[in-house]
Parts: structure tokens; C-alpha cells; sequence
């Protein structure tokens, strides 16, 4: 640890803290406007527009060095970028609309064709006599490490003016991504503003080119924002979240690549959103798989618990101990083997044993020393049981009378509902059908409960 | 440029670039098909892990390390999506699954690259543009040396594996064309017919990946996309036919890649330039200007064909309008002139086209500001007039229109050409006769 942070203090000077700033302000950015891009489905054009920018590159170079103006001059390449990535997406509108191709293949073909140019012109940029050749190079991978502090500063400005418009527009671009057509029907002047969001988008590819290189850019679009999905369904707050995502992707790939050597940054930026989207898929509250998991082991294992008490109730009540003589069953004589239980119910055998060692652990079975491998109610678990046989023949009653439900296919629509319910459901269920079963007393089940009665 | 050159250098990479083109097309035509053109772009970013991986594990390059390792690092990267798809399904669309995982496998086949195989001939610029000008046949020293089968023994492996490659894939395709087929155009009657369609899509992704992976050496990982998609859409323009389509798709990747190899390595010299440009990008631009022209000067679907076809029906419809307005004129109805249809008509250039042609199917005579309907004019402008006034009748008696709308409908439907209902009422609405 320590040795990293020498080392951070040692390559970390002004230039690379400037660097690292513009960079993480262009994640924010591509997060902010990729999280509307995707839902608008506009990704793909910013893929098509990123690849189509290497031909304007390299004619900007092309035209700089013939007028001999300087050819290392950001902003002028980027006019260039921005001149054939439009003509690009000008060509795949015109293709699409008069050459009877689909709209993702008039894509791809304007990504192929324009990148081929692109590297058939940065051929012949290498022969040109003026320097500087080698720089262009970082366009198509990205490269923070030839990054000037003007450069990155240019990148950081652009970067905040772009959240800022779309924080601005935040609410119209949520009409027009989510219902275009009412959106118009209002008045809302919807091409106006599609263009606008599509100008943000390739305003933040071509200041993403730098950094994360015309290849990758992006995916600073699509991963930042889908892993802001997995936090919130709310539009504001995933745009938010996948703004602080794609800073942090952009701050930890320009940490890493600054330190690491030969760590392409566009790539390694990519790999960090990346590592960033699973973390989310796996970790987001309540909506990452390992939350959602957790959740639905936990019901499971709930579910196992209740369904194991009321099998041992109602075996109990068919071996002749009816639901008045509880003490009697709680003083002992109602012990129940647990090859019973599982005949009665379809439990693989280490759900019934995890289930049975859950419910001692809670104090609701205690052993049987007569029996061995038999279980036995305590009084509270003796409660319990008779709750939830209870709740499960109301609902029995309620698929019978109200739904016109039989006896026995009231069962197993019943076993899943009975879990987990909200008190005013069950006032409800009491006031509906518990009409001749007072407060705590168990109906009579609707069906015959031997053995062989569930299928 | 001495013979031997051409067979040692030119020749091996144009047949390269030849085939390569020609699988990528084969294939690329039914991605398009089947409207997920992007999958492929998806497939050729995805092995590069695989290569790098066979690469820097095996130090080698030889052909069938490679596809299996590409092949797998597809397959992964497939599996993967559909992973994403069926966990995520709702809250994450197709096309971001897709570009999550092509990017993330291309950035770590781009830092292992850069981080292992630094100093050996693997690189970003190989990766992105291919090597075709590497591909050469040092054997092949002279003309007659080609009748040594040493000499062809000693073939760049690169064109080798291209050609076992493309012709795995034409008997793929020949194999499973009805399968192929309807799966693209029909998939429930595919489904239905059990034809598997969901099959025939994954042997359709691993037939890309083929062709992505032979064609990666020759034109890089990008340019393939071009590749995949140029071809069979350019073909589209010629032709209604998929079988057509098929073969005018290969001749298309053909001719890109020798005229791309061509300009590319002539090009230069004729502006000057003592250097070659990047073959396989110039492949790929030369394969976008086919797709261009194509799909301007195409008999059938180009767009000047379409602009002509347009402009005829604008001149004949001007023309008709203008018997009309004379006939009119003759009826003796105020404000019907010549120049009341000329500001009608709005453009001048076709009213001159529209002029032009009537006077050359003899219908005016007299000058342009004050023409005369000879006999044939007179029966052609009855005609349309009558057409006129009977639609106008048909919309007020049948549809119910208002007598007073009906004017503007008519004019459109007059110049259909379809003999128009005709009622037993001699009357137009507004109480003139029908000629």
C-alpha cells in the first residue's frame, strides 16, 4: 500500500491530476447522456459515429499540415471528427431511407467503410513530411498518457457543459424516450430536441476519443448506464447513478493506466466500467442477482419452515387429535416421525432436515426422546402450526367460495399464497370467509389430509 | 512492377483479400436478412481475446489454434449475452448487452496484447487493420516456377486457410439453404415447418464468427464489418432474387477487393507517392463506393431511376393538367390560362417538360404562351376532364363527399389511369357536363 502510494505521489503531478479530472468528468458525462441515449436507442448511432470520425481525423491532419497550421491542434482534429462522424450518420439516414437497408445494417456498413477510409488515409498521413503522425494513434485506442493539461481541460469544460444541458432538457428528453408520440401530440417540438440529444451524444464521443479511443467509446455509453438500471427505476436517479458510475470508471481506468505501465486506457477504462456493471448486476440493493438470491433463499427457507409446522399439525389432527385438544399434542403425545412428514409432503430430504433444524433453532420443535427420528411441537411451535393451518384453510375457503375453486385444486394455490402476507389481506381473508371460525380456532380442512391425499 | 513480384507480393494478397471478402459476403448477406448486421460487428470485436490468448499461450499462428481459440472466445462472448438477456432481460435491452460484452472482451484482447505480446508480431495495428500486405509467397519467383507443386506446396498459409474457409462455408450454406432461408424470411412458418429456426440462428453466429476469425488476419476485426454487410447490400440493388442477390454479392466482394488492392497499392503512385496505402481499408472504402453506386444508378432501385420514374409521372401529370385547363378554356370558364397552370404547376422546367411533350404527341400546337388543342388534343383532354368530373360525381354520390371538397381529391385521382366509375348522370356536382 504503501508502495503505491509513493508511487502516486511520485507519478501524480499536476499534468496527471488534471488528466485524471477531465477524464472522470467525461465518464459523468457519458453516463448522464448514455443512460438517455440507451433508452432513446441511440447507441448504435454513436458507435457508427465514433468509427466515422477517423477519416475526418485524418483529413483535419491532412489539411493542417498542407496549410502548415499546427497539426497537434486538438480542437481542430476534433472539428474534423465531428465533420465525417455527421456525414456518417448523414449516409446511414440516406441509405436506410433509399437504398431498402435496414437501419442497424446501414449502420454497420457506414462503421465499416468509414474506418476503412479512415485507415487508408492514415496510411498516407504517414508519409507526409510534417511530425506529429504518431500522436493520431491514440484516436482509435485512447491514450491518456500523451494527454496535455490544455487538452484535458478542453475535455473537462465540454464534459460539463454537455451534463449540463442535459440536466437542463432532463425533462423533455424523458418525453421523447419514453412516449415520443404524446410527446409531439403536446406540442413539444420532438425532432428539435432528438436532435439535440443526438448532438449531445457525439459531442461526448468526440471528447471521449481521446481518452478511450474511437473503438470503445461506446461502450462509456452503454455500461455505465445499464449498470445504473440495476439501482433505480426512476429516470432522474438513474441518470444520476449512472453519472457518479461512469466517473468512477473513468477516474479508476485513468488511475490504473497511469500507474500500470503499458495499460491502454481505453481499454482499461472499458474493463473498469465493465468490472463497474457487475458489481451492479451482482450487488445492487434489492435488484442485483446476489440480493435477489439472498431474498429468494431466505423465502425458501420461510416457506420450508411454515409448510414443515402445518405438515406436522395437520398429521397430528388426522392421527385423531383434533385442533381443541392442543395441550394434548403439546404435552407430548403428538410426536411425529419425520419419514411421515415427508410422505405427507414432497420435501428433498435436506430442505425437510435444514427446515426441522431451523425451527429448534427457534424454538418451535423440540426433540422426542421416546422416538428417535420423530419431532414434536413446543407450545409456541403448537401456536404457530395452528396459525398457519389456519390461514392456509381460509384460503382453501376463499379459492372455494370465491373462486370456484374444488376441494383439493384449492390446495396448491393456497400453499402459495399463505406466505408472507400483508395484515390487511389477512383482515380481509378474516372478514370474507372466517365467518363461522372464530379468531384463532382451525376450520376443519375442506379435503381429506391421509397420506396419498397430495398427489 | 516485375512479374515476379506480382506473383510473390500481389497475388497471394489479393486472392487473400478476394476470399476473405467473398466469405464474409456469403455469410453476411443472411446477418443482414436477418436485421442483426450488428451481431457481426459484435462477433469480430469478441475474439480477439481468443487470438491474443492462443497467441501468447502457444506462440503460435498457425491457423487452427487460432479459430479454436477465436471460436471460443465467440462462443463465450454469445454465452455471455445470452446470460445477460435471460437474467436481465427487463432492464437491459438487447443491443447494450451486446455492446457491454464486445467491448469488455475487446479491451482485454487489447491489454493482454499490450501487456504481453509487446515485442512480437501481434499489435493494435494488425488487430485494426489486418496484415494483408504481409501475406506474400516467397516461392513463387517467376512464372515458371507455378509448375513446381513444391511452389503450391509452399502457399501462404493465409490464403490456405481463407480458401479451406470459404469453401466450408459454400457447402454450409448450399447444405442448409432452405433452412437458412426460412429462417430469414419466415421464421413462425420456419418454426412451424420444424425447421428449427433458433437453431439455425446459432449456426448462423458460428458461420460469422468462421468468417470473422479467417477474415481478422487479412482485414483486422473493424474493417470485417464492412465486409459482412457492403456486398449483399450492394447486391440488393441489382436484384429481387436472394440467389441472384448471392452470386452479385460475391462479384461485388470480388471486385472490392481487387479494386480496393489495386487502388490502394497503384493509387498513390499515380498522385505521386512513393508509398502504398492500407490495402485492407481501401478494400473496405472501395466496398462502401460499390454499395453508393449501386444503390444511385440501379435500374430498378437506384435513386436516379427512382428520381426519373418520379419525374415522368411529375411531366405527365403536368401535361394532363394542362389539356384540362385549355379544354377548360374552351368551355369558355374565367381565370383557366395557360399561366393560371403554370403557377399551378410551379416548376418551369417542367412545364416546359410537360409542353414538350404534348406538342410532340401532337396534342397543342400554336406558341407556348397561347397553345392550341388540335383533334387528338381535344380527344385527350375530354378524356382526362371526363375522368375528372365523374370522380367528382363518384365522391359525392358514393362517399358522401362534400360537393365543394371534392375539387382537389379529383384533381389527384384524375391522373390514375383507371377507368373511373361511371354513373347514369350526365352532370358533374357543380352541374357541368361529363364530355
Amino acid at each position: 500500500m504503501a508502495s503505491v502510494l509513493a508511487q502516486l505521489g511520485v507519478t501524480i503531478g499536476y499534468n496527471t491530476a488534471v488528466v485524471l479530472a477531465g477524464v472522470t468528468l467525461l465518464g459523468v458525462a457519458s453516463g448522464v447522456i448514455g443512460s438517455l441515449a440507451v433508452l432513446r436507442r441511440r447507441t448504435l448511432m454513436g458507435d457508427t459515429l465514433a468509427h466515422a470520425t477517423l477519416p475526418g481525423i485524418a483529413l483535419a491532419f491532412i489539411l493542417a499540415s498542407a496549410l502548415g497550421w499546427e497539426t497537434r491542434s486538438l480542437p481542430l482534429l476534433l472539428a474534423g471528427a465531428a465533420v465525417t462522424g455527421g456525414l456518417g450518420l448523414a449516409a446511414a439516414h440516406w441509405l436506410t431511407r433509399s437504398a431498402r437497408m435496414s437501419e442497424d445494417g446501414a449502420m454497420a456498413a457506414v462503421l465499416g467503410v468509414f474506418f476503412g477510409a479512415g485507415v487508408a488515409l492514415l496510411s498516407y498521413v504517414q508519409t507526409l513530411p510534417t511530425g506529429g503522425q504518431a500522436g493520431l494513434s491514440r484516436f482509435i485506442l485512447g491514450q491518456t498518457a500523451a494527454m496535455s493539461a490544455a487538452d484535458a481541460t478542453t475535455i473537462g469544460v465540454l464534459a460539463v457543459v454537455v451534463t449540463a444541458v442535459a440536466g437542463l432538457l432532463l425533462k423533455e428528453f424523458r418525453l421523447i424516450c419514453f412516449d415520443r408520440g404524446f410527446a409531439a401530440a403536446q406540442g413539444w417540438p420532438v425532432g428539435l430536441l432528438d436532435a439535440v440529444l443526438l448532438a449531445l451524444v457525439g459531442l461526448v464521443t468526440i471528447i471521449g476519443l481521446q481518452a478511450v479511443g474511437l473503438v470503445l467509446v461506446v461502450a462509456m455509453l452503454i455500461t455505465p448506464a445499464a449498470a445504473a438500471r440495476f439501482f433505480s427505476d426512476r429516470l432522474s436517479t438513474t441518470v444520476v447513478a449512472a453519472g457518479v458510475l461512469g466517473g468512477l470508471s473513468g477516474l479508476a481506468g485513468g488511475v490504473v493506466s497511469a500507474l500500470v505501465e503499458r495499460a491502454p486506457a481505453g481499454a482499461v477504462i472499458v474493463l473498469a466500467a465493465t468490472a463497474v456493471f457487475a458489481g451492479a448486476a451482482l450487488l445492487a440493493p434489492r435488484r442485483g442477482l446476489l440480493p435477489v438470491a439472498v431474498r429468494r433463499v431466505r423465502a425458501a427457507l420461510e416457506h420450508d419452515q411454515e409448510h414443515v409446522l402445518r405438515a406436522i399439525y395437520e398429521l397430528t389432527e388426522a392421527d385423531g387429535q383434533t385442533a381443541d385438544r392442543q395441550t394434548a399434542i403439546g404435552s407430548g403425545s403428538g410426536a411425529v416421525a419425520l419419514r411421515r412428514i415427508a410422505q405427507h409432503r414432497p420435501f428433498a430430504p435436506w430442505r425437510l432436515a435444514l427446515a426441522v433444524r431451523l425451527l429448534r433453532l427457534r424454538s418451535l420443535l423440540g426433540r422426542c426422546y421416546v422416538m428417535p427420528g420423530a419431532v414434536l411441537l413446543t407450545p409456541d411451535g403448537l401456536a404457530e402450526a395452528a396459525r398457519l393451518t389456519r390461514l392456509h384453510r381460509l384460503f382453501e375457503r376463499y379459492l372455494i367460495l370465491r373462486g370456484g375453486r374444488d376441494a383439493f385444486s384449492a390446495d396448491d394455490p393456497a400453499d402459495f399464497i399463505e406466505h408472507g402476507l400483508s395484515p390487511a389481506v389477512l383482515a380481509e381473508l378474516e372478514a370474507s370467509v372466517a365467518a363461522d371460525a372464530p379468531a384463532g380456532a382451525v376450520p376443519p380442512s375442506p379435503h381429506r389430509l391421509e397420506q396419498g391425499a397430495r398427489p | 512492377m516485375s512479374g515476379s513480384l506480382l506473383l510473390q507480393y500481389d497475388l497471394p494478397a489479393v486472392a487473400a483479400a478476394t476470399l476473405c471478402a467473398g466469405a464474409c459476403a456469403l455469410v453476411g448477406h443472411f446477418l443482414t436478412l436477418r436485421r442483426t448486421a450488428m451481431l457481426g460487428d459484435a462477433i469480430s470485436h469478441a475474439v480477439l481475446p481468443g487470438i491474443v490468448l492462443v497467441f501468447l499461450l502457444l506462440g503460435t499462428r498457425a491457423p487452427l489454434p487460432m479459430l479454436l481459440g477465436a471460436g471460443a472466445a465467440a462462443l463465450l462472448a454469445a454465452g455471455v449475452i445470452e446470460g445477460l438477456k435471460r437474467l436481465f432481460g427487463d432492464r437491459l435491452e438487447q443491443g447494450a448487452a451486446m455492446g457491454i460484452v464486445f467491448s469488455a472482451f475487446f479491451a482485454m484482447g487489447i491489454v493482454l496484447m499490450e501487456r504481453g505480446a509487446r515485442n512480437v508480431d501481434l499489435d493494435a495495428d494488425c488487430v485494426l487493420y489486418g496484415t494483408l500486405e504481409a501475406i506474400t509467397w516467397p516461392a513463387a519467383h517467376s512464372a515458371a516456377a507455378l509448375a513446381d507443386p513444391a511452389v503450391w506446396a509452399a502457399a501462404p498459409r493465409q490464403v490456405i486457410t481463407l480458401a479451406v474457409v470459404y469453401v466450408l462455408l459454400l457447402a454450409v450454406v448450399a447444405l442448409f439453404f432452405r433452412r437458412l432461408v426460412a429462417a430469414c424470411f419466415d421464421p413462425g412458418f420456419a418454426r412451424s415447418a420444424g425447421l428449427r429456426p433458433g437453431l439455425v440462428n446459432f449456426g448462423l453466429a458460428g458461420l460469422v464468427a468462421t468468417a470473422a476469425v479467417a477474415s481478422f488476419e487479412a482485414v483486422g476485426s473493424v474493417l470485417v464489418i464492412a465486409m459482412l454487410v457492403c456486398p449483399g447490400a450492394a447486391a440488393r440493388q441489382w436484384s429481387d432474387r436472394l440467389v441472384s442477390q448471392l452470386w452479385i454479392g460475391q462479384g461485388m466482394a470480388a471486385l472490392a477487393a481487387v479494386g480496393g488492392y489495386v487502388l490502394a497499392s497503384v493509387g498513390p503512385a499515380m498522385v505521386g507517392l512513393d508509398r502504398a496505402l492500407t490495402a485492407s481499408g481501401m478494400i473496405a472504402a472501395m466496398a462502401g463506393g460499390l454499395l453508393l453506386v449501386s444503390a444511385v444508378v440501379s435500374p430498378k432501385h437506384g435513386a436516379v431511376a427512382r428520381w426519373r420514374r418520379r419525374r415522368a409521372v411529375a411531366v405527365e401529370t403536368a401535361r394532363e393538367d394542362l389539356l384540362a385547363t385549355l379544354f377548360r378554356q374552351r368551355e369558355g370558364r374565367a381565370g383557366f390560362t395557360p399561366a393560371f397552370w403554370r403557377a399551378t404547376v410551379g416548376s418551369a422546367r417542367l412545364c416546359d417538360l410537360a409542353m414538350r411533350q404534348a406538342r410532340q404527341r401532337g396534342q397543342i400546337t400554336g406558341p407556348d404562351e397561347a397553345p392550341q388543342l388540335t383533334e387528338a388534343g381535344l380527344a385527350a383532354a375530354a378524356a382526362v376532364v371526363r375522368s375528372h368530373r365523374l370522380w367528382e360525381r363518384y365522391l359525392v354520390d358514393e362517399a358522401g363527399a362534400d360537393p365543394a371538397k371534392v375539387h382537389d381529391q379529383a384533381m389527384v385521382l384524375e391522373h390514375a389511369g383507371l377507368t373511373p366509375p361511371q354513373p347514369g348522370d350526365a352532370t358533374d356536382p357543380h352541374g357541368r357536363r361529363i364530355p
